[in-house]
Formats: C-alpha cells, sequence, structure tokens
C-alpha cells in the first residue's frame, strides 16, 4: 500500500490518478498512523514552502521523518522534494527535513520566474527511480524556488543554472518535475517507484 | 533547456468539442477525452478544454467531459469556460484539471485570482485575456481587453490588465488576438512581445496560428512561451507531431523527440 500525504494544500487528483493508472494500491491521507501502516510514501506538494507548516501541529512531520528513517520508500514531488532539503528561501522559518544539504533558492534574476514547462534531464547512471530513462529526456516542471545540486543528484535540469531535477540516497527519492504531467517518462518513474 | 511549449485548445459545445471560425458554423470533432488523448500521443504538451456555451445549466456536462478526459490525460491539463467563483474552480479541480482558465470573472473580480491562487497555488490559475487592438492608437501599440467571449468592451488596457492579473497571483497569461483568432494569418507578435515583456510569469500566444512558419515567429519575435492552436491541429492541418520536428529543425528547443 502506497500513502499519498495529503496536508490540505493543493490539487493531489493527479498523482492519484496516474497511481490508478499504474494500478498501484494506494490511499490518499492525513493520518499519520496510516503512514506508519503503509508500504511505501508519496509526499506531493504543490505552491509555498509555508504550506509546510501545517505538518508540525498535525503530527504529520514526526510520521513522515519516521517513515523515511525506517528505510520506507518515500517519494517527495516538488515541493515535496524541497522539504527534503534543509530548508527553503521561500519561507525560513519552517526547517525541512535536512536529508539532504543545503537550502533551496530563487532563480538568477537572468531567467523569468517561476519556471514552467517542459525542460531536459540531464541523468546520471545508477539510480533506480530513473531506471530506463534515457538522457534529455523531458519532465514537466513549474517551480520558483530549486534546490542545489548535491552528492545525492540524479538528474540535473538547466535553467539560469543548474539544479537538481532529481535526488536519490537509499530509500529516499525526491523529483522536483511533475511524474503525474510528464506523459510516458512520468509514468515510467512513477512505476519504478511502484517496483522499488 | 526549457522548450517552448505547443498547446493544443479543445473548444467544447455540450460535450462535443466543435470547431468554427470566431465561434460561427461550428463543426462536431469528436469526443474531448478521444481528441485530448491523440493530440496528447502526437506531442501536444498541454491541452486546454474551453467549454464555450459555458451556461450554468451545463456545469454537469463539462464536469464529465472533465473527469473523461483527465483520466487517461498525463500532460497538464487547463480547463475554462463559465468559472466564476472559487467553487466553480474547485468543482473542476476535482474532476481532474490540473490547471483552471479565467477571463470575465477576473475582470470583474481580480480577487477571484488570489483566491483560487491562494487555495491551490498560482500555477493552477491562467488568465485568459482577449484583446484587440483599438483603431489609430500610436503606431497600433494599444490593446483593448474584451470579455464575455469577446463581445462587451472594457476600457481596460490589455497590458496593464496583464501586470495587475500577475499582481494578483496568477501563474500564466493565455493571451488571445482578437483580430487574429481564426484567420489562420499568423499570431499578433507585436501584442505578445508587449505582454511578454510586461508580466515575469509565462505568455501562451493564441489566435490566428496557421502554418508552422507562425509558431516559429511568436516565439522569436513574440518572446512566448507557449502558443496555442485549436482549428489547426482538429482536422489535420498542422500534425503536431510533424509541427515539432519543423520547430526543431528551426533550432526553436521543442520537446522532441517526446
Amino acid at each position: 500500500m502506497i500513502a499519498i500525504v495529503d496536508y490540505g494544500a493543493g490539487n493531489l487528483n493527479s498523482v492519484r490518478k496516474a497511481f490508478d493508472y499504474l494500478r498501484a494500491e494506494i490511499v490518499v491521507t492525513d493520518q499519520p498512523a496510516t503512514l506508519a501502516a503503509a508500504d511505501k510514501i508519496v509526499f506531493p506538494g504543490v505552491g509555498h514552502f509555508s504550506s509546510l507548516r501545517a505538518l508540525g501541529s498535525t503530527g504529520l512531520r514526526e510520521a513522515l521523518l519516521q517513515a523515511a528513517s525506517a528505510s520506507k520508500p518515500f517519494l517527495g514531488i516538488c515541493l515535496g522534494m524541497q522539504w527534503l532539503f534543509e530548508g527553503s528561501e521561500e519561507c525560513a522559518e519552517i526547517a525541512g527535513a535536512g536529508i539532504f544539504p543545503g537550502k533551496c533558492r530563487q532563480f538568477p534574476s537572468s531567467v523569468k520566474a517561476p519556471h514552467v514547462g517542459w525542460n531536459s534531464l540531464t541523468v546520471q547512471p545508477g539510480s533506480r527511480l530513473l531506471r530506463g530513462i534515457a538522457q534529455d529526456s523531458f519532465v514537466y516542471y513549474t517551480h520558483s524556488f530549486h534546490a542545489p545540486l548535491v552528492a545525492a543528484t540524479t538528474a540535473a535540469t538547466e535553467y539560469g543554472l543548474q539544479f537538481a531535477g532529481a535526488v536519490e540516497r537509499d530509500n529516499i527519492f525526491g523529483v522536483q518535475f511533475h511524474p503525474e504531467k510528464s506523459g510516458d517518462v512520468g509514468l515510467a518513474i512513477l512505476k519504478n517507484f511502484c517496483e522499488v | 533547456m526549457l522548450t517552448k511549449r505547443i498547446i493544443a485548445c479543445l473548444d467544447m459545445d455540450g460535450g462535443r468539442v466543435v470547431k468554427g471560425v470566431r465561434f460561427k458554423n461550428l463543426r462536431d470533432a469528436g469526443d474531448p477525452a478521444e481528441c485530448a488523448t491523440a493530440h496528447a500521443r502526437q506531442g501536444a504538451d498541454e491541452i486546454v478544454l474551453l467549454d464555450i456555451t459555458a451556461t450554468s445549466g451545463n456545469r454537469k456536462t463539462l464536469l464529465d467531459a472533465v473527469r473523461g478526459t483527465a483520466r487517461s490525460l498525463f500532460v497538464p491539463f487547463t480547463v475554462g469556460g463559465g468559472i466564476r467563483q472559487l467553487e466553480d474552480a474547485a468543482a473542476v479541480f476535482d474532476a481532474g484539471a490540473d490547471k483552471i482558465a479565467i477571463n470575465s470573472a477576473a475582470v470583474r473580480d481580480p480577487a477571484l485570482i488570489g483566491k483560487i491562487a491562494g487555495r491551490f497555488g498560482s500555477q493552477a490559475v491562467v488568465v485568459a485575456i482577449d484583446a484587440r487592438k483599438v483603431d489609430g492608437s500610436p503606431a497600433d501599440k494599444s490593446f483593448e481587453v474584451f470579455i464575455a467571449g469577446g463581445r462587451v468592451p472594457t476600457g481596460r488596457d490589455a497590458i496593464q490588465w496583464a501586470r495587475e492579473a500577475a499582481a494578483c497571483g496568477a501563474g500564466e497569461i493565455l493571451l488571445t488576438s482578437m483580430d487574429r483568432d481564426g484567420t489562420q494569418s499568423g499570431f499578433d507578435c507585436g501584442l505578445v512581445r508587449a505582454v511578454a515583456e510586461a508580466v515575469s510569469i509565462p505568455v501562451i500566444a493564441s489566435g490566428g496560428a496557421g502554418s508552422a512558419r507562425d509558431f516559429i515567429e511568436v516565439f522569436r519575435d513574440g518572446r512566448a512561451d507557449a502558443a496555442l492552436a485549436a482549428s489547426i491541429f482538429h482536422f489535420g492541418i498542422e500534425n503536431i507531431a510533424a509541427l515539432k520536428r519543423e520547430l526543431h529543425h528551426a533550432s526553436v528547443p521543442v520537446r522532441w523527440p517526446c
């Protein structure tokens, strides 16, 4: 059972729909106990980093950290990936999980923000999540802040600078793009997560 | 590299995709779900479903079409037409849309943009602007906003309105040139460029697409981030896959192959 975390912000329909299409067994939940019982966690996020404040008051933050440290496959999408880092310039007083080092930052002023549209991935070999994904595959992004390149970066994307499109370490996976909106490439990535 | 998006627009009336010239002489062009997946398979980067009947009695038909289309569509999906309040938007999101497009309602109540963005994120709010050149304006650089499907002039300047919409929380601007809409005589690159330079959010050019050359021009000269077309894609006049191949060969960055 894959638990999709609903912390009350944004629209989870597309993520749910993609896993339905892949015939994965899913539950959408805001209950820490359900996360504890699930085999895998998907943490989609959308909107402002400050919306993650809700995690603290609901017990979800603890449940997510526990799931991540319990070796459960964990996939953070968009804001959910940014949460895996230490924090974000977007809202300094909210702490991220600190699983990956560094903070999410704004794009340089040389490019328009937000970064919206299909951009390509420079894929590093050896990723389990990106298994079978061809070099320079296109995925759909929509975001104003980006995570830094770190040792765990499995795919980089260029937009004014190089940033982390995907990260991976052991059971923890993060993607800044939206696999649920990235056509066949995105579905293949979600399928990989189902099979991890 | 960030690519230029090609967006296929489906105009829907009574649950069927239709196409005419300037909403006249409508011809049936098929089932929305089938049209949307066919376009996506050909390489459309995004699908827009526009309910042109947009009467309140027809909401169920629209929501059913959105639900059916969203089920097997895995590229961004925008729905517009008749969204007047937050609840209308919420129902469309609930049926499976990723973004909503609002036009007249946003002009009448700009706070609606922020209300929807506050709940669903700015990335989910597209403000559609229908603009027409003001005759005799200096250097033809003035454009007026029209609402209610292009029937009602507002006296508002399109570039100012685009700026205000962005400041209110819009995630993208869908900019239609009423002068070019349905003519297949090329996008209005002057209008598109003026708006694209005025706002930092992406601008989708619409109205006038007729050939690959028109797309190349609107990306280069118009500085559009995306371009939308309806009629030329529906009856296969311009195949999206062929269009993208041509853009690729002209060194316009596009998602190709995809």
